[in-house]
């Protein structure tokens, strides 16, 4: 055609430079992402001040490259400069309300490395089935997954979706949800969780973990100090949400540790009891966390680096509560619009695009607050056959 | 309690093998165990088809069934010559007949435990079953043929050991109760095939059962289209509705009118070929499954004015042209000499009695704008009533089709806007509001129907959708015995605005199935628990 630039000379080679060495590391929540790509003819250049910065250049290089009708590839003379707007920009998957086979995860991973995330927050067991094996309690998936034989996560999986996703620059956050959220740990754990009472009796029931036991947080302790060594990066998820404190009111044992305490008949002053035990725990094996906002909205006393990760979107409307988290002091991440299992008719990606982290009332200290947020799936209704075209 | 009373037993060989009346027996290669030890079953304990067995989870759920007390192996074993039968097996002295061989690898491929290459523990012990014997009643079992409008496809089977029979008047029967057969044998923990002592006697409450899928919208490769109709088969579907071009693109290969397409098409790569329709056609057949192409005219007919020039009415703006198109023009004595000839290739491709026209959703206003259709209103007297232009256009389409001896369905709107149908046409109520009405009102005139608007599996929603699907009484609707029969059947439609092939058999299945349970089984097939504990194991079936 007559109006065409004529092509230059190819190019052979992107050369890629870094300031800092570091492939060996792991990513973190101040890793730099930034990156420089310049395309002049002859010259093909891509800067970043970490590998983790290259890892984006690498990807956006490879979305500029273009290919004509004749088969040719080509790219046009560019100049970007590029960095992340929010630091934490996650993707929640679901493994207790489904199991999903390793390739499912892994190839989820490569998905999230051509959209920019570089957080996969593993939300690894919950009630209906714990498929992570522990050293420390075999049993745990033993009893509590899905069929301990094919639907668990070894620890050589567990590694192998660590190492595949450093490599594409991602962190692991491994959520463990307590106490709530925990019915599938009570086979493995006898004496783990509270056994409901229906009057003077126990009605064969059990709720949250019982915050009340000595044993409870030994347990507690075993099991974080094994998952604080199996994942490497320094956040772990807590959890800490939807606690139904109807079992503990039932259980007599409690009410009369309610007493002695004197927390009288507030719950989430139990709720908080528990939880402060195990924040305190988890400091002590070095590592920070993430909770769910509950923990914030009971009010228990949290360390002043804890992330509040906001999920609900009607009890308060959650730009609300994204001003008091960040008013209060503490970073907070953003999930309650991005909920993309609830899947609608059409094209729906446009009210997820059209969501603004930061517009709520506040000083710029407060929007500092915000480090990011998170597209959850969760699998209620998700399995390996239809998780790739509903998260994409 | 009947659990109490299943007794494992072992197996010696499984057959399938195709019978006519007189029926002779023929047993190939089997090995007998050893002669029952245990005493004959004590009397049987009927019960109702919906407290069935828990581990059998027939979807769709039978007319009739009874299961007995007793439980018979069946073992996967070497066959005479080797390896499954596909294809035709020969029978007796002469006859060489059909024999779907793909429902052995369904029964016995999908082994788990097979997969991991450990073989079933344990002797097995008696009674066997060690034959299904497949007797078709019909002097012309249907092999060779289409499935008809009407098929007849009751069945009846019987489980005992040492021999099952599935009976049937036609092909179509037997293939739907060899589906269910399959459904009814089960893998246990040690990797024994066991199947209950049954009889069942099914047939479908309605005869039109089908699946609406959209090829314009994104086009879908053929695998899909096959994997769709494997599906189907699964869950008793018969008729697969092929909504095959539209607006957005036209990809069927027309043989006369080869432009259509090269114009068209979204690209050469997204075509239907002479060949992949056929393909299409003969696999349903084998499924018993009906293939009704639908080419939607005089709206959503954007893609045809591509490769067909003046088919499409010009819009004007005033006196002059806009540049775009609208629906079919109606007035051109060329568009009828160009529909002749399309439909006479249509009705020759596609073999089924029926073609389905479209219909639905013609937009007046580019034909109020054209002066040339103005003109053509005023000489036909059709005042500013544009519907009835509408009807004038359709009434010649469905002459021009009759010639060629098909039948027509019809979206509502034919009906609604008063054309002159032919009283075999099928009209296809799709509008949400108040469908109930349409359908007391299309029985009502004397018109055969058939059920979409509640069944838009398109609209997807979060959760146990499933379920209002499942709860739809199509036969609630005001109108008289004589009325309820002209419904016919429904459809569940799946357009493509958001489908294709990476997320099509996600979206449709298994919520489709909850319309196949309601097209096929009784009217009180309608507890929504029992429902739910046998599709979750059909759908783990499915895949």
């Amino acid at each position: 055609a007559e109006n065409e630039p004529p092509w230059g000379t190819p190019c052979t080679q992107l050369l890629v430079f870094v300031a800092t060495l570091g492939c060996d590391g792991f990513p973190n929540l101040d890793s730099k992402e930034n990156y420089k790509l310049s395309v002049s003819e002859g010259s093909l250049l891509l800067s970043a001040d970490a590998v983790w910065g290259a890892l984006r250049g690498l990807e956006t290089f490879s979305q500029l490259v273009g290919r004509d009708e004749n088969g040719t590839f080509y790219i046009n003379e560019t100049e970007i400069v590029d960095f992340p707007r929010f630091p934490h920009r996650g993707l929640l998957l679901d493994t207790s309300r489904h199991y999903l086979p390793l390739r499912a995860i892994l190839e989820t991973l490569d998905v999230m490395a051509y959209n920019k995330f570089n957080v996969f927050h593993w939300h690894i067991v919950d009630d209906p089935s714990f498929p992570y094996e522990s050293l420390t309690f075999p049993e745990l998936s033993k009893q509590g997954a899905f069929n301990a034989m094919t639907h668990v996560y070894t620890a050589s999986d567990v590694q192998t979706v660590i190492e595949y996703a450093r490599l594409r620059g991602i962190r692991v956050i491994a959520e463990f949800d307590t106490p709530g959220h925990t019915l599938s740990w009570g086979p493995g754990a006898p004496g783990l969780l509270t056994p409901c009472y229906l009057g003077k009796d126990p009605s064969g029931t059990y709720g949250p973990i019982n915050p009340i036991l000595n044993s409870t947080y030994q347990f507690v302790t075993g099991l974080f100090q094994e998952v604080s060594a199996v994942f490497p990066d320094f956040f772990l998820h807590l959890g800490g949400d939807e606690v139904d404190f109807t079992c503990w009111k039932s259980n007599p044992k409690i009410r009369a540790f309610m007493k002695e305490m004197g927390f009288g008949e507030d719950y989430k002053k139990l709720e908080s009891f528990y939880i402060q035990r195990l924040l305190d725990i988890i400091s002590s094996l070095g590592k920070g966390y993430i909770v769910w906002q509950e923990v914030f909205d009971n009010e228990v006393k949290v360390r002043p680096d804890t992330i509040i990760h906001v999920w609900k979107e009607n009890s308060t409307p959650y730009m609300e509560e994204m001003a008091n988290v960040t008013k209060a002091g503490y970073r907070a991440l953003l999930s309650a619009p991005w909920y993309l299992n609830r899947i609608s008719y059409g094209q729906d990606w446009m009210a997820a695009y059209q969501v603004e982290p930061l517009k709520f009332e506040g000083v710029p200290e407060q929007k500092d607050r915000v480090i990011g947020g998170e597209a959850c799936m969760w699998g209620e209704y998700v399995d390996v056959t239809n998780l790739a075209p509903r998260l994409w | 309690s009947r659990r109490a009373m299943v007794r494992a037993m072992g197996l010696a060989g499984l057959l399938l093998g195709l019978f006519l009346l007189p029926a002779v027996l023929v047993s190939t290669s089997f090995r007998h165990g050893g002669p029952p030890t245990e005493p004959a079953p004590e009397p049987a304990e009927w019960e109702l088809a919906s407290s069935a067995v828990r581990e059998d989870s027939l979807w769709p759920l039978p007319q009739g069934l009874r299961t007995g007390a007793g439980c018979a192996g069946v073992c996967v074993c070497e066959r005479a010559g080797g390896g499954p039968v596909a294809g035709a097996v020969t029978s007796g002295p002469r006859r060489r007949l059909c024999f779907p061989g793909r429902y052995y690898e369904y029964m016995f491929g999908q082994s788990w435990r097979r997969q991991r290459g450990r073989r079933p523990l344990g002797p097995r012990a008696e009674p066997e079953l060690s034959q299904l014997q497949v007797v078709i009643e019909a002097r012309d079992p249907g092999c060779h043929s289409y499935p008809p409008l009407a098929p007849r496809a009751a069945y009846h089977l019987t489980v005992t050991e040492p021999v099952a029979i599935l009976k049937a008047d036609e092909v179509w029967g037997a293939l739907r109760g060899l589906e269910t057969f399959s459904q009814l044998v089960h893998e246990d923990d040690y990797g024994s095939f066991l199947v209950n002592e049954s009889e069942i006697n099914d047939f479908p409450r309605f005869a039109h059962r089908g699946i609406l899928l959209d090829t314009s919208r994104h086009y879908l490769p053929l695998k899909s289209i096959l994997t769709n109709l494997d599906a189907m088969a699964f869950n008793k579907f018969n008729v697969l509705h092929w909504h095959i071009v539209d607006d957005q693109s036209f990809p069927y290969q027309s043989i006369y009118f080869p432009e259509l397409s090269d114009k068209g098409a979204y690209s050469y790569n997204h075509i239907y070929t002479p060949t992949d329709v056929r393909l299409v056609i003969e696999y349903a057949r084998l499924r018993g499954i009906r293939v009704i192409p639908e080419f939607d005219t005089p709206g959503h007919t954007q893609s045809w004015g591509k490769g067909q020039k003046d088919l499409l009415t010009p819009c004007y703006s005033g006196e002059y042209p806009t540049g775009s198109f609208g629906p079919v023009n109606p007035i051109l004595n060329t568009t009828y000499d160009f529909m002749t000839k399309f439909y006479k290739e249509i009705s020759s491709v596609f073999p089924d009695a029926y073609i389905h026209l479209g219909g639905d959703e013609v937009n007046f206003d580019c034909w109020k704008s054209n002066p040339e259709v103005k003109e053509f209103m005023k000489k036909q007297g059709f005042g500013i009533d544009y519907a009835k232009l509408e009807s004038y256009y359709i009434e010649k389409i469905l002459d021009i089709v009759s010639s060629y001896n098909k039948g027509y369905v019809v979206w509502q709107e034919v009906f609604d806007n008063k054309a002159q149908l032919k009283p075999d046409t099928v009209v296809q109520v799709w509008m949400g509001n108040n469908y109930a009405h349409e359908l007391s009102r299309v029985t009502g005139a004397g018109f055969t129907a058939i059920l979409a608007a509640p069944w838009y599996l398109d609209y997807i929603s979060y959760g146990q959708d499933w379920k209002k699907y499942y709860s739809v009484e199509p036969l609630n609707f005001p109108g008289s015995e004589k009325q309820k029969k002209l419904l016919i059947g429904g459809e569940a439609c799946l357009w493509g605005e958001f489908v294709d092939a990476t997320n099509l058999t996600p979206r449709l299945w298994p919520r489709a199935s909850a319309v196949g349970e309601r097209l096929w089984s009784s009217s009180n097939v309608t507890n929504l628990q029992d429902a739910y504990e046998r599709l979750t194991n059909h759908r783990c079936r499915m895949l």
